[in-house]
């Protein structure tokens, strides 16, 4: 077997350091050794493959996981998974979680002071369509508090954790909404130097998938690292 | 046309709520080819401090040397019954643990075999993108020749080989900083 082509680097400012002082945990938990820069073997251009034997169709719903509905907005959030060569991610697992509409995680270590909402637990997935969609239904989350530095607010955002074709292309990142004023404070989503990069993190208003007299839409496209083009698809 | 890849974000401490329905310790069940191993180990910050929120993902070919995915185009059998991929999300103490099977050898560059290895990706609050890392297995007389052990400097290699701890089990610690820092790569 001929070695395969390589994922192409990150480019320049736009993917995150490990120590980013900023923000608080870093500090304590990123290497600080060098890095040893890893050739992309059969390996790293590998992954796994998940399928509706994993998961249910409806799991894509955050609205309907109990008795009751949710407290909060309805939001439609969907979007398109690609590759950088532009080449739709078909067939991908997607997973996401995120805090209730009062801001406030269905988890032991969250302690905010804003109500649990016993109809909303916050966990998603789907699978990517043939042509990479993707499609949620779930709760505008709310902003909250942590304890970063002093009046520190998380702006509203959804966690987002894909795996893509390869162990390299493995991403877990936030989709944030638009015109947030928090966006501005956060080191989370200043952590990189790229004004691009950053506000490819934030989703757009999606008139198109509105649901009329029921919710909102937002779009939130999603590019995984892309091959390098190997001779032979140059000539082609 | 070129586009760029989104730019990655850290998982946060509350992971529980979207990876937990997925965990997969248990990722060799009976009928899969190969010798069994336990994998254990324990996360540990810069102060030595266990860390609680961690994911730990295991990536891995089976016995014969062969991954279950469709860029794997080596002539080696699957395994139906083994996908390869385990997810474990650390305890209080920081532990993580995996039962599986000791893979094959697969190649590595200019069609050089690879030793036996895990790939590990390693993901918590403090964190803005994933670390990723390699298990290798003690008495492996493959590793002496290994082309990715080769790039890390002698006095590191350590770090990225299990140690022997009963019959069957295997001990792997990630060390964050300091003092036996685990080997990351740049990937
Ligand atoms: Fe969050």
């Amino acid at each position: 077997m001929k070695s395969p082509a390589p994922y192409r680097r990150p480019y320049f400012d736009t993917q995150p350091e490990y120590l980013f002082p900023q923000y608080a945990s870093t500090v304590r938990r990123a290497p600080r050794e060098p890095l040893v820069v890893l050739p992309h073997t059969l390996s790293e251009v590998t992954a796994p493959v998940f399928g509706y034997g994993d998961i249910k169709p409806t799991d894509n719903d955050l609205t309907k996981q109990h008795k009751g509905e949710p407290q909060g907005e309805r939001i439609v959030v969907s979007g398109r998974a690609l590759d950088e060569n532009g080449k739709p991610i078909p067939n991908m697992l997607i997973e996401i979680w995120q805090a209730n509409a009062a801001g406030r995680y269905n988890h032991v270590v969250d302690q905010h002071d804003a109500p649990i909402d016993p109809n909303f637990t916050g966990g998603g997935r789907c699978l990517t369509d043939a042509n990479g969609n993707y499609r949620f239904l779930t709760i505008r989350p709310g902003e909250y508090p942590w304890r970063n530095h002093y009046n520190a607010w998380r702006p509203a955002h959804i966690h987002f954790s894909l795996f893509g074709p390869a162990l390299v292309t493995r991403l877990i990142t936030q989709m944030y909404f638009p015109g947030d004023p928090l966006l501005d404070y956060d080191p989370m989503y200043n952590c990189v130097a790229d004004e691009k990069a950053r506000e490819r993190l934030v989703s757009v208003f999606d008139w198109e998938n509105t649901l009329p007299e029921y919710a909102l839409a937002y779009r939130f496209d999603i590019v995984l690292r892309g091959r390098e083009a190997t001779p032979m698809e140059t000539r082609r | 046309m070129s586009l760029r890849a989104t730019t990655s974000q850290t998982i946060g401490p509350y992971l529980r709520i979207g990876l937990e329905w997925m965990v997969i310790e248990d990722l060799a069940p009976q009928g899969v080819a190969g010798e069994r191993v336990r994998i254990e180990g324990r996360v540990l910050d810069g102060d030595g401090r266990p860390v609680n929120d961690a994911a730990v993902e295991i990536w891995q070919a089976n016995s014969h040397g062969k991954y279950a995915s469709p860029e794997d185009t080596q002539d080696k059998p699957l395994d139906p019954k083994f996908r390869g991929y385990g997810r474990s999300l650390t305890d209080n103490d920081g532990n993580f643990r995996f039962r599986t099977i000791k893979p094959g050898r697969v190649p590595g560059s200019e069609g050089k075999l690879q030793a036996p290895h895990l790939a590990v990706t390693i993901f918590m609050r403090g964190l803005l993108k994933q670390l990723l890392t390699r298990i290798y297995f003690p008495d492996e007389p493959a590793n002496a020749d290994d082309p990715v052990l080769k790039l890390v400097p002698a006095e590191r290699r350590p770090t990225l080989l299990a140690r022997r701890k009963g019959d069957g089990v295997l001990e792997w610690n990630v060390i964050l900083q300091g003092k036996n820092e685990t080997v990351f790569f740049d990937f």
